[in-house]
């Protein structure tokens, strides 16, 4: 199994749910549109010829410049042919909803609560969707792009400083 | 819970002693059975991913100590061999060698106090005790080799910032004489230990099956009868140089995990024996001048390694955009860091991949059913690290 393989047998199953796939980085990197990736998460865990079984990694990523700012990485690991896979999925940020996947994969559950906790993405079908690290008042998503860590209104720190 | 006067709720934690950390677990109980488990976590988070976004890479460094603070270079070297990833820079094999040491230190410090707190926690200090001295030898080494002892900011991107130096090679030397000696009186204190074998056979069992659904890894999976290592899996820094064993338990319950750390102390001793004998000459960091800080002496005299210190303090060095993810196998599992680079000075994303928080959320499912006692036996095998599962 390769990556021309797994691209095919996605291509041919989700057609033009399949919005991109690159082979040139690390791993084979997947993007598909939100609403059916459970279903593709699904597909890779399932189908006995990939056997995605082992979920490594779920994060979420804000890229506040771009049509579908708020997205979801997830990374999944074929144990027996130790072949890796990343997918990823973009929302809007009026409605970041995106199916969960705590029922293909129990260690969702945390995974999928941080990113809601961070990013305010809204998984869909999770059973207990509270947040986890932060307080329960927080009314906002820490992790999003437009708060800065730093107070914005210092200038001493600007990069015209620094010459760049 | 339809009849909820025969349950009483146990709050266990935040600050409970025999937890060693913050956790706080909202207990269902009947009696001394557990029959639901709630954890609260994140009462030291940090914010460590937001962090890091405003940090240069090499400043990244000091968070990932403060992951698990029980392995430290583990952590700081895998952030390493990350941006190393990225940039596409190659190690010479000296370092690899003097990494693999370190890592292996760090793995059977992480164990000993792992396992030493399992017999704590079922009512032996004296192991604790014994095996903390030991601890202390290992912390020398990092001294000599980092200056800093429990977060060590061990090397740079690129290698190391200087050579093992003779007394380093000496106390690893020292070290790898004296150890077996205490291990062996340690294992014979617990591991036919009547009293710890009743405490912890069948104790907070979980399935191969259920383990890995969880997204378990390192010690805790292989205890369940899953032979899963990164440093066999994918090899990073040399490992593949070296045989070595991966032990695997049956049950995958707080016995099996004990056995499995213990035998995995023994192996990296092995590691650590050979790398330290077939160390190879050679520079100990890459040669990247735009990545590796300059010698001070240089720094000091000579005009391009002053521009040099400048451009990477300053974070003016070009780096490429793109995006990796490496893992290693931290002393808890599968350490992994996935940092995406716009080609600015900073990660625009860094998410740390820390076993201890994808794996503490089976605990509920691994104490139902067994007493309070158990429970905290279970917690301490699983070895949940707090600053690793709040970052």
């Amino acid at each position: 199994m390769d990556n021309v393989y797994i691209t095919d047998r996605l291509k041919k199953t989700f057609t033009h749910d399949i919005l991109e796939t690159d082979a040139g980085g690390d791993m084979l990197t997947v993007i598909v549109t939100a609403p059916v990736i459970a279903e593709v998460i699904r597909f890779l865990k399932e189908e006995p010829d990939l056997g995605f079984v082992f979920l490594t990694d779920l994060c979420g990523i804000h890229y506040p410049d771009r049509g579908l700012p708020l997205g979801v990485v997830y990374h999944l690991h074929n144990l027996g042919e130790n072949i890796r896979i990343r997918v990823k999925t973009f929302v809007t940020l009026a409605d970041p909803r995106v199916p969960s996947v705590t029922g293909l994969f129990s260690t969702a559950n945390w995974m999928e609560r941080e990113t809601y906790d961070f990013y305010g993405i809204l998984f869909e079908g999770h059973p207990n969707l509270k947040r986890i690290l932060n307080v329960e008042y927080l009314d906002f998503f820490p992790l999003r792009k437009e708060y800065p860590l730093e107070d914005p209104t210092r200038e001493d720190k600007q990069d015209r400083h620094f010459g760049r | 819970m339809e009849d909820n006067t025969r349950y009483t709720t146990l709050n266990l934690g935040p600050t409970h002693p025999a937890t060693h950390g913050i956790f706080q677990n909202v207990l269902t109980m009947d009696g001394e059975k557990i029959i639901d488990a709630e954890q609260t976590i994140g009462y030291i988070h940090r914010a460590f991913e937001k962090i890091a976004e405003r940090r240069p890479f090499y400043q990244v460094t000091t968070l990932t100590d403060r992951l698990n603070y029980c392995s430290s270079p583990i952590n700081n070297i895998g952030w390493h061999m990350t941006v190393e990833k990225l940039l596409g820079v190659k190690t010479p094999r000296r370092v690899d060698y003097m990494r693999i040491i370190l890592m292996e230190l760090a793995r059977i410090v992480d164990h000993l106090i792992c396992n030493s707190v399992i017999g704590v926690d079922s009512g032996a200090l004296t192991g604790f005790t014994y095996v903390f001295q030991e601890r202390e030898r290992v912390y020398e080494i990092y001294e000599e080799v980092s200056g800093a002892r429990l977060t060590t900011n061990m090397g740079r991107i690129g290698g190391f910032e200087r050579d093992f130096t003779p007394a380093a090679i000496r106390k690893i030397r020292e070290f790898l004489d004296h150890i077996p000696k205490v291990f062996r009186e340690f294992e014979k204190l617990l591991m036919r230990n009547r009293i710890f074998m009743d405490r912890t056979i069948g104790v907070g069992p979980i399935s191969a099956d259920r383990a890995l659904n969880y997204g378990f890894t390192g010690p805790n999976l292989r205890a369940a009868g899953v032979d899963y290592d990164v440093r066999v899996m994918n090899p990073y820094s040399s490992y593949d140089d070296f045989n070595f064993i991966i032990p695997v338990g049956t049950h995958g319950d707080t016995y099996d995990r004990f056995c499995v750390r213990q035998q995995e102390v023994w192996e990296s001793l092995k590691l650590v024996r050979n790398a330290l004998e077939n160390l190879p000459e050679g520079p100990f960091h890459a040669d990247v001048p735009q990545f590796y800080l300059p010698p001070k002496e240089e720094v000091y005299a000579k005009m391009e390694a002053l521009i040099w210190h400048f451009k990477i303090v300053m974070g003016e060095i070009e780096v490429p955009a793109g995006e990796v993810y490496h893992a290693v196998e931290g002393a808890n599992g599968e350490l992994g860091f996935y940092l995406v680079s716009d080609g600015g000075r900073t990660p625009y994303r860094l998410h740390f991949r820390r076993p201890g928080f994808i794996y503490y959320q089976a605990y509920p499912e691994m104490i139902r059913g067994g007493v309070l006692s158990d429970a905290i036996l279970t917690m301490s095998s699983m070895n949940v690290i707090a600053g690793e599962l709040d970052a």
